[in-house]
């Protein structure tokens, strides 16, 4: 079977069907989970029975029904997150790279001044002001992220601009936007696209590490990063509950690094149009 | 003299193939004795450069050489090992390739890089090479040979660096020399002095050599033998005087004429064809403090191509770029059909930018990949005329037509395409606009030989048809003679003789036409010598030694 024109190796496979998956069980959570996603069903970290087959959380929830739940938050937000900060990132990079020095030096110098805070920090900072609603989360995450974006958008676009077709466009009086869209975008789409897999790897890893410290999504929706915090403590006892959390992260993290790894090497590849830009 | 010696290079039934298994070199066999050159000629992919390769036993990433054998010296060096070959390499066939500009490593000085091989070897010791590769510089009349090797590739020019890597090639003394068109990226009055020092080099060493080149008039300068080579087979081989006099195939024939075509004027040359369309007077273009265009007046009158020539930096296409406002220039008037145009690009209005438009020289970037034909030929259209989408469509359908590509070639993408086809579709693209002028920088210099042919007639054709003026800028002068009408001759961003083809190519010429248009190698193999030999006596006193 061929994806995209390409076919895909067994490792690309794997990772496809990781992500299927976890996309399939994030959307069809209500129908899938046995339990509901607040509801508690038993005693505090109850163990695995047939019955609750991960057992339960630190109130009694059913871990699995928390753990479909979580795909669904936890992936939803970091998705729409990278979307975002590749929209922002996007147009912000090809409007450097093609509105002259002056929107150039403008964007540039402000994105080095974000990306001198670090992440962490600025998000910890904002979020405390602000709350932390899911979509205060998606947007400060958005932003801080598109700075990365930006950076690789602007560098893509470069070595696009100075391209003859590029300039044809300009001889034609084209305009900017349609420049950007048109003549730029669909060039710059391989390294972006890749770089979409890492970026929301990245965003994915950054939700939960914000959940964990209390800051991310807010209980009682469930998330995998703020389920590995809740049950923290369960691991001193013995007990494997965060490990349940924390090994979905660990495999979504696995699975869209394997398609990544698949697309890059796609675009590595010589017969490849972005390859010889 | 040349049948008794043994061969130092023989090549037997060689094959060549890429990984998807297309065969890129077929079945070629040969022999390279001492003090011989073997001439490789024909288009790109006629697996030229990959026999030359082949000849090192090396293949291009994803190739592999899968059939014949490659002796050297007597030795079956495809048997080698890894080791075996590295030894073969350098030291006993060496190669000099195309760019050296992209060949030597910019973080090095060349001295270093000259003297790398033979230590590398073990042949010499430092002090050693180093007084080798001075004494090579002043073979190869190196400006201050003492002190050029401590220079930076970038601080040399052109010319210089070409000749530097031929020092390097030959730092181990090898028996046999690979030169992988090592004129084609220099201007047309430093080829001629590299291709004498290559000539020398080969006769004073006693060198085998292959020469692998496009331009059969220059092979024809250092070849004893030619092979015409098209789709990794062998056309025909002779020597030199046998291909370029009675060529057997029809193929080698179509090399010699197209070739040959280039050598005389072939389009009336008159004073005006008509109204003028453009005209710039005394414009002057900057780059920063470094002045590109130097009040340059240059008329262009409909149906009329006028072609400017200079060599490169002589800041040809720095006019163009002024005339269509990439360049706004800071002195003088570029006036089109009677109106000033302002000097930006911005503040230009839709129709100026219509009419005039441009072609590049590389078709493959002038294209955008993400494109298909039909949105590339169709947003002029658009864009201009404000037409609706089957207008538009019925519009790309007759450009298509004009240019002489298939209908069906609308829907696919401009990488699907040769450069042929790619440069088709910018003509095509520049002329859905309507122009009045159309600028060609370099049109063809990018294309095979017959493939850029055709393209010169088709721009021919539109001409006659449209009534469309051309401003072709070009290095060649072969394709000035049979296309400009007038031509203009720039030098250091002056324009420096100007009027119809006919008197610029007849005396009295201004000083630097006659260099400019005496050191295009002509289609005979005396050519060099005779050019050298009239240099000699009033040209540079420190060649007053006796030749060689």
């Amino acid at each position: 079977m061929r994806i995209m024109g390409h076919q895909p190796n067994l490792s690309a496979w794997i990772g496809l069907a990781i992500v299927t998956s976890f996309i399939v069980i994030a959307l069809f959570a209500p129908w899938i989970a046995p339990y509901g996603e607040a509801e508690s069903v038993s005693e505090t970290w109850a163990s695995s029975t047939w019955q609750y087959w991960l057992g339960t959380d630190n109130i009694g929830r059913d871990m699995l029904s928390r753990l479909i739940y979580g795909a669904r938050m936890t992936i939803g937000v970091a998705l729409l997150t990278t979307i975002l900060s590749f929209i922002i990132g996007t147009c912000a990079g090809l409007l450097a790279a093609i509105g002259g020095p002056i929107i150039d030096q403008a964007l540039s110098r402000l994105v080095d001044v974000m990306l001198s805070i670090p992440l962490l920090v600025f998000a910890l900072i904002i979020l405390s002001m602000f709350g932390s609603s899911i979509p205060t989360l998606i947007i400060t995450i958005a932003v801080l992220d598109s700075t990365r974006v930006f950076r690789l958008a602007r560098a893509v676009a470069m070595n696009i601009v100075v391209l003859e077709f590029v300039e044809a466009a300009k001889l034609r009086g084209e305009g900017l936007w349609w420049i950007m869209r048109r003549e730029i975008l669909p060039n710059a789409l391989p390294p972006m696209i890749s770089e979409f897999g890492l970026r929301f790897c990245f965003n994915f890893l950054f939700v939960a590490g914000l959940s964990f410290l209390g800051l991310g999504i807010q209980p009682p929706f469930a998330d995998w990063g703020g389920m590995v915090r809740e049950n923290g403590r369960a691991i001193s006892f013995g007990i494997p509950a965060p490990l349940w959390p924390a090994m979905a992260i660990a495999i979504m993290t696995v699975g869209v690094n394997l398609v990544v790894d698949w697309i890059l090497s796609i675009n590595a590849r010589p017969s490849g149009a972005s390859a010889e830009m | 003299m040349i049948a008794v010696t043994k061969p130092v290079l023989k090549i037997t039934d060689l094959r060549v193939e890429n990984l998807t298994g297309a065969v890129l070199v077929d079945n070629v066999s040969f022999e390279l004795r001492p003090g011989e050159v073997l001439g490789l000629i024909g288009e790109s992919g006629a697996g030229k450069s990959t026999i030359g390769l082949a000849a090192m036993v090396y293949a291009r990433a994803g190739c592999s050489i899968t059939g014949g054998s490659v002796e050297i010296e007597g030795l079956d060096s495809r048997k080698a090992d890894a080791e075996g070959r590295r030894e073969l390499r350098g030291r006993h066939i060496a190669y000099v390739a195309q760019s050296a500009a992209a060949s030597f490593n910019p973080a090095h000085t060349i001295l270093e890089q000259v003297c790398e091989m033979p230590i590398q070897h073990g042949l010499m010791s430092k002090a050693e090479a180093e007084a080798w590769a001075i004494e090579l510089f002043r073979a190869l009349d190196l400006p201050d040979p003492d002190k050029f090797g401590s220079r930076y590739p970038h601080q040399v020019s052109g010319g210089q660096l070409q000749r530097a890597m031929a020092a390097m090639a030959i730092s181990c003394r090898p028996k046999i020399l690979v030169f992988d068109e090592p004129t084609t990226a220099l201007d047309v009055t430093t080829q001629i002095e590299v291709l004498a020092l290559i000539k020398k080099l080969i006769r004073e060493y006693n060198t085998a050599a292959l020469y692998i080149t496009h331009d059969l008039a220059v092979v024809a300068q250092v070849a004893d033998r030619i092979m015409v080579l098209r789709g990794g087979k062998e056309i025909e081989i002779g020597t030199t005087s046998d291909i370029l006099n009675k060529p057997k195939t029809a193929y080698a024939k179509a090399l010699v004429t197209e070739r040959k075509a280039a050598d005389k004027i072939s389009v009336e040359t008159v004073e005006k064809r008509g109204p003028s369309v453009l005209e710039v007077s005394n414009a002057v273009g900057v780059y920063g403090d470094f002045v590109a265009v130097k009040k340059a007046s240059l008329s262009v009158s409909k149906s009329e191509t006028v072609a400017v020539v200079g060599e490169s930096g002589s800041g040809k296409s720095s006019l163009a770029r002024l005339i269509v406002g990439l360049l706004p220039r800071s002195e003088g008037s570029v006036r089109f059909n009677g109106v000033d145009l302002p000097p930006a690009l911005k503040s230009r209005t839709a129709d100026n930018l219509r009419r005039i438009q441009f072609i590049y020289q590389q078709p493959d970037v002038a294209l955008n990949p993400r494109q298909t034909v039909g949105d590339i030929i169709g947003r002029p259209v658009e864009f201009y005329f404000n037409r609706s989408k089957p207008e538009v469509a019925k519009r790309v359908d007759e450009l298509l037509e004009q240019v002489g590509l298939p209908k069906d070639y609308a829907t696919r993408l401009s990488t699907a395409l040769s450069g042929g086809q790619k440069q088709r579709v910018s003509i095509a693209r520049a002329l859905a606009a309507e122009p009045d002028l159309i600028i060609c920088d370099e049109p063809t210099s990018a294309l095979d030989q017959l493939v850029a042919d055709e393209i010169l007639k088709l721009l021919k054709r539109l001409q006659d048809d449209l009534g469309v003026a051309y401003l072709f800028i070009t290095h060649d002068l072969g394709i000035v003679r049979r296309i400009a009408h007038r031509t203009a001759v720039m030098l250091r961003g002056e324009i420096i003789a100007e009027g119809p083809t006919e008197r610029i190519f007849s005396p009295p010429f201004h000083p630097y036409t006659e260099k400019l248009l005496a050191s295009v190698p002509e289609l005979r193999t005396d050519w060099l010598e005779e050019v050298l030999a009239k240099r000699e006596p009033g040209g540079k006193p420190k060649k007053a030694k006796p030749k060689v």
